[in-house]
């Protein structure tokens, strides 16, 4: 069992949904991230997600494009990814990392792995990873003990589902609806018609990602989720606040009225 | 020889890494485009919009004047520059305008760096009745603001992307994340052999009339096959084109020139396979510039359309197993070859091609006079009148 499973199943004892949060590496700068990880600690967040900034990231919006332009601009990379990784960890708070494949492939899909478990990292969310390109990867992650997380998406048919929720650990990650990450005045009808069909070909835990900013949204998916991924809303308020001390407190303010949201949904 | 496997590898090349959401379309596409190779009226209906509107078989010119710089051996020209709208690009849009329409689909989106695959894209979806978004890098709006009109003139709708470097890379970006909200009602209709599985395969049968023809009127003027066969790799598109046919005959060198820039050396190129390394780039395993990271590296080309960092998967793996070779070529030889195509033979080149003719004067001088060369001539210059005036240092 990962320190993710492990969170996962408190959860659901306590009845409730998690509160997952995405913040990427080096953003808003490489100590001002370590700060918002204990931020997001701080406020209750059940799991952190470190993104590893992307040159070409096809299915992130505008914002976590803005917030990967300014870490790479500022030199991050896998040292960085990892430091982050290790902070968050630390405070033992179940933390996975979130990449596009062609970083893990570039630094060694063996060693990749390896690095995670060796920085306390419980798994590695992979959005552009199809399971059949899997084959090195989930060898490596098997032999570091790390969960392999699986994106889906409402358009994903049953069999598929079938398919990918078999290869994934830890957690299935649901997309809300079509499209890239970016907070959404609503949450689709999408989600939870594709919660209910993973349901049928899977036991394992199911998030809910793209989309989610509000209390009211994280209340509503945690009625049928184990659990509510955040990422664009934490990362607007980090670019929008005056200073770095004003980013930190709005974040901390909205990730503990989330962290009701999950508590209140059912 | 079929190089690729279920899951559209060519060797450890290409496949499929994109979002989940895209599967399903990719599915579909892939299905539509095995029944439709197969079906003889979808054949029929291309081949005759081939002959009244592209104007396919394009012909052959034998480059007389322009031999005596290249070592005497016989170049012969195959001219996808009459092809309407002036490129090779025709070929692959009318292919995936006819599957648009077989899948239902009513609106169309693409990318483009010079403008050539927009328009054509463009043009295509004027053609057939659909809706056309054309993505394309706000850098490169402004470099090539003709084709920019062009686009807007065939009832296309024309967005400026300005995330990361603002080229094509983030324009092929850009039409990603539409095609991943839109799926449902629209096509991505990439403009090369790159991209997920099916592109690769698919783009290269849309272009593969281009050396089917080539080989039967190399035989009908010669006699024989070519020694060898030349065209740029920006993506790998005319040169998959060219190359295809030829393949199995393993006398006839394949040779592949991709955009040097300012020297390999230098690092400000577009030279993917001779100065890249293997990764992933928008949803294929290939060559790809890339730092030590895996963040891609901006390339640098005086030619629009060769300025990618990546290049088709088909392309890694004919390197890789020998059967075709790759060599760059500076942004000078480039343009030297262009200026003399202009003045030996009458025919302005797009700058893409003027690397393939940079290519033929170096293959010639080392074949010698016995050597026919068979070049893509993938496109017109018309184009690239203002880049070459700019550099000749001509008024405007
Ligand atoms: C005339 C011409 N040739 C070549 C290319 C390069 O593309 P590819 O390598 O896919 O043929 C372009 C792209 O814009 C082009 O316009």
């Amino acid at each position: 069992m990962t320190a993710l499973d492990s969170v996962l199943v408190k959860c659901r004892t306590e009845n409730r949904a998690a509160l997952i949060a995405y913040i990427p590496a080096g953003f808003p700068s490489r100590q001002g991230c370590l700060k918002v990880i204990q931020t997001l600690v701080d406020a209750g967040v059940d799991a952190i997600e470190i993104g590893f900034p992307y040159s070409d990231p096809v299915m992130d919006g505008p914002v976590i494009q803005e917030a990967a332009d300014i870490s790479l601009k500022a030199g991050t990379g896998a040292a960085e990814v990892f430091e982050a990784l290790k902070v968050a960890s630390d405070t033992g708070t179940a933390s996975v990392v979130m990449t596009y494949w062609n970083p893990i492939e570039r630094y060694g899909v063996e060693k990749f792995a390896a690095s995670i478990a060796e920085n306390g990292g419980a798994g590695v969310i992979t959005p552009d990873l199809t399971i059949e390109e899997s084959e090195s990867w989930l060898a490596a992650t098997k032999a570091n003990s790390i969960n392999p997380i699986y994106v889906v998406a409402p358009s994903t048919k049953d069999p598929r589902l079938a398919r990918v929720t078999s290869k994934t650990g830890g957690f299935i990650y649901a997309a809300s609806s079509m499209g890239v990450t970016g907070t959404r005045e609503s949450v689709s009808i999408d989600a939870k018609d594709l919660v209910s069909r993973i349901r049928k070909v899977s036991d394992l835990p199911v998030c809910v990602g793209l989309g989610v900013s509000t209390r009211e949204q994280a209340k509503s998916l945690a009625a049928y989720a184990d659990g509510v991924i955040v990422g664009s809303a934490f990362i607007k308020l980090l670019l929008n606040a005056k200073d770095e001390k004003a980013g930190l407190e709005a974040v901390s303010q909205l990730a503990k009225e989330l962290a009701i949201g999950v508590r209140e949904g059912r | 020889m079929e190089s690729f496997d279920v899951l559209g590898h060519f060797g450890q090349y290409g496949g499929r890494f994109v979002p989940e959401a895209l599967i399903e379309a990719l599915d579909e596409l892939e299905a539509v485009h095995n029944q439709t190779q197969k079906d003889p009226e979808f054949l029929a209906e291309l081949a005759e919009l081939h002959r009244t509107y592209t104007g396919r078989p394009s012909i052959i010119t034998e480059a007389k004047r322009f031999s005596e710089h290249a070592g005497g051996a016989r170049i012969f020209l195959k001219r996808e520059d009459l092809n309407h709208t002036g490129s090779h690009k025709i070929n692959n849009v009318l292919g995936q305008a006819l599957l648009t329409k077989r899948m239902g689909k009513k609106r169309i989106i693409a990318e483009t760096g010079a403008g050539q695959h927009g328009v054509a894209a463009a043009t295509a979806a004027a053609l057939m009745g659909l809706k056309c978004v054309v993505y394309m890098g706000e850098e490169d709006t402004r470099r090539q603001s003709l084709n920019v009109a062009r686009m807007k003139l065939l009832g296309a709708e024309v967005v400026a992307v300005t995330s990361g470097s603002k080229t094509l890379k983030d324009a092929i970006n850009e039409a990603m994340r539409d095609w991943v909200t839109n799926v449902h009602d629209t096509h991505y209709m990439l403009g090369t052999v790159a991209g997920p599985h099916p592109f690769p395969t698919m783009v290269r049968d849309f272009h593969k009339v281009i050396g089917e023809e080539s080989r039967v009127q190399m035989l009908e003027i010669t006699g024989r096959l070519p020694d060898a066969v030349l065209a740029c790799v920006g993506g790998g598109s005319n040169a998959i084109g060219i190359f295809n046919a030829f393949i199995p005959d393993e006398n006839v060198r394949l040779i592949g020139l991709e955009a040097g820039g300012d020297g390999v050396e230098t690092g400000r190129h577009a030279a993917t396979i001779t100065g890249g390394t293997p990764g992933v780039l928008h949803g294929t395993r290939s060559y790809v510039l890339q730092d030590k990271n895996g963040q891609t590296v901006e390339s640098h080309s005086i030619s629009a359309g060769l300025d990618y960092p990546g290049v088709g998967p088909e392309h890694a793996y004919l390197h890789d197993v020998g059967r075709a070779e790759y060599r760059a070529i500076n942004d000078d030889a480039a343009m030297n070859a262009f200026a003399l195509l202009s003045k030996t033979e009458g025919i302005i080149p797009a700058i893409e091609t003027a690397h393939a003719l940079a290519g033929a004067l170096i293959i010639g001088n080392e074949l010698g006079p016995k050597a026919n060369l068979l070049i893509n001539l993938s496109g017109r210059g018309d184009k690239d009148v203002q880049t070459a005036a700019q550099y000749f240092g001509i008024p405007l």
